[in-house]
């Protein structure tokens, strides 16, 4: 007999508001599902309530008002259920200082409720090229490895839902390629992940669905596929030797726009699309005798859908 | 009940005290020590004895409750006020366990460690002093009532402080001298009668006499009275705790 595929979201965030005290609103009316075995990316600037978003789920902030239900069961009135499914790495590298690496890690399993077992911690450690440092006091480790112990630890009790929040911040790109490797196991694994990010690579890299969150509001939701498609929006710009007034007659054709001081011309295409006009648009401004000294190109990345975003909101 | 949970903070606030082991427990035995060579031998010896015991013997379950009052509430104040500090608590907090297995891991651990530190000084004190025990079960009970009740308390500094400076503030403004004023080295009717009436505004004067009378069979106020004014303490700290944690204060924004 095939089971049949849970298709319940593993999380479910409807009408999440949050007022801290002194009335500054970090959330306004939260909606968000996340799908089992998903990574879902968070971005959003500085103080936008990333932080406050995930505090809440995992039961470290109160929210004002709203529903959270994390497989089935709500963060208030079954908290233990609920938290027993989260693991969560926090933004900050908050350690204890004088434990070692696999007292540390088998201190959170147990927190957790969860009975002793050597051989997961043994594997998480390893998974996270931990295991070397296993009896080493967490001080003296460096920023990258105490990363690595809050991750272990947010492992230890084998959660089905992982935080990563901010995971790479202040992390050099080798690591970071290797936490992307830790990423891609857990999902393989079957772990849910929401992460936080301001690396828009990251997101780009890593996410089946983004969503941007700004000034407490949830201002978009969708799949990276669909987002990447927009980006495939290119810019050609043509630094001309003879300033123009406008678009020249018989240009409609095509989506051009000519600098304010007349200097630029630029056309706007998709890459995607089967003819991108290039050529054509070349021959003709040829034909007209339109001249250029230089030309440039440019794609609309992630980070500027992003921060038009959040710009235009603002 | 997420029993392993609490096993896991005691375990691990037992392994702080043993890495410190210098600090935790011989540096209170030294300053016992000290006390009874100071008061017990040097100036004991022209103290006559006091309701019929020698005043090197009085003075032992003052000091017993001196180092009890002092270390339970130190330990439990450093070991949630630490996590706070550091930011380790959001664990803690998002972890599936109860505010009563919190309290109870950390609470737990040190009264533990205070207790332990208890029958270490009582076994230094018979090193210098005769001493017998007429109520051997009514001494374990003070000693585990006080211990508990000033973890609970110390508990509630560490989660009340916001610095350092508040940690250390009670424990040395107000549970010092109360305790040395509570009878630690003198009977409250060896007062002036008018510093009597003050002295059983203070607390430890109850806890003091209580764990004396265990001792020796003789107290400064009735027995029941100093049991009952403990088990109000006791139930006036889970109070503050259960509201602590009802409401978050001070751990959860």
């Amino acid at each position: 007999m095939q089971l049949e595929e849970d298709v319940s979201p593993i999380l479910s965030v409807s009408g999440v508001s949050k007022t801290y005290e002194g009335g500054f609103q970090a959330l306004k009316s939260i909606d968000l599902e996340i799908a089992r075995g998903e990574i879902f990316a968070l971005l959003g600037p500085n103080g936008a309530g990333k932080t406050t978003l995930i505090s809440i789920i995992c039961g470290i902030v109160n929210l004002s008002s709203g529903e959270i239900t994390v497989d089935g069961a709500d963060i208030g009135r079954d908290y233990r259920v609920a938290r027993s499914k989260i693991g969560l790495v926090p933004q900050e590298l908050t350690t204890d200082a004088f434990e070692t690496v696999r007292d540390t890690v088998a201190f959170s399993r147990g927190l957790f409720g969860k009975t002793k077992n050597p051989a997961h911690i043994e594997r998480v450690l390893r998974d996270l090229s931990l295991w070397e440092k296993r009896d080493n006091k967490i001080m003296t480790l460096s920023g990258g490895m105490k990363r690595r112990v809050l991750i272990a630890k947010a492992l230890s009790h084998e959660p089905e839902l992982l935080f990563l929040d901010e995971p790479t911040a202040g992390v050099d790109v080798a690591l970071r390629r290797e936490m992307w490797e830790v990423v891609r196991k857990l999902r393989e694994a079957g772990v849910t992940i929401i992460l936080t990010t301001h690396y828009i690579e990251e997101a780009e890299m890593m996410a089946d669905r983004i969503g941007v969150i700004s000034r407490g509001e949830l201002i978009l939701v969708e799949e990276k596929a669909e987002l990447m498609r927009k980006l495939g929006h290119k810019e050609l710009t043509l630094h001309l030797q003879e300033p123009l007034s406008g678009v020249p007659a018989g240009f409609s054709d095509y989506d051009l726009s000519v600098s304010p001081d007349g200097s630029m011309l630029t056309y706007s295409y998709d890459t995607n699309a089967e003819r991108t006009g290039i050529g054509s648009l070349m021959r003709r401004l040829a034909e007209e005798g339109i001249r250029f000294r230089d030309i440039s190109t440019k794609q609309s990345t992630l980070e500027e859908i992003f921060v038009n975003l959040v710009e235009n909101r603002a | 009940m997420n029993v392993t949970a609490i096993a896991a903070i005691y375990k691990f606030e037992m392994a702080r005290t043993f890495r410190t082991l210098m600090q935790s427990i011989i540096s209170p035995v030294i300053s016992t020590s000290l006390y009874f060579v100071v008061f017990g031998a040097a100036i004991g010896s022209r103290i006559q004895e006091v309701d019929g015991v020698s005043y090197g013997a009085f003075i032992v379950p003052g000091l017993i409750m001196l180092t009890l009052l002092q270390q339970s509430l130190t330990n439990a104040a450093f070991g949630i006020y630490f996590p706070k500090f550091t930011g380790t608590i959001y664990e803690l907090l998002s972890a599936p366990i109860s505010p009563i297995e919190i309290v109870t891991g950390y609470v737990g651990a040190a009264a533990t460690k205070s207790i332990a530190l208890g029958l270490i000084i009582l076994a230094t004190a018979s090193l210098f002093v005769d001493l017998h025990i007429e109520h051997p079960v009514w001494m374990i009970l003070f000693l585990v009532l006080t211990a508990v009740t000033f973890a609970m308390f110390g508990f509630i500094i560490g989660i009340w402080a916001d610095g350092f400076e508040k940690l250390q503030i009670v424990p040395l403004l107000i549970v010092t001298p109360l305790a040395f004023l509570g009878g630690s080295f003198y009977s409250i009717s060896m007062l002036p009668e008018f510093w009597q009436d003050v002295s059983l505004v203070n607390p430890v004067v109850y806890l003091i006499s209580g764990f004396r009378w265990a001792f020796y069979g003789t107290s400064d106020v009735s027995i029941a009275l100093s049991l009952g004014m403990t088990l109000v303490f006791l139930g006036a700290t889970l109070a503050v705790v259960t509201y602590i944690f009802r409401t978050g204060w001070r751990l959860k924004s």
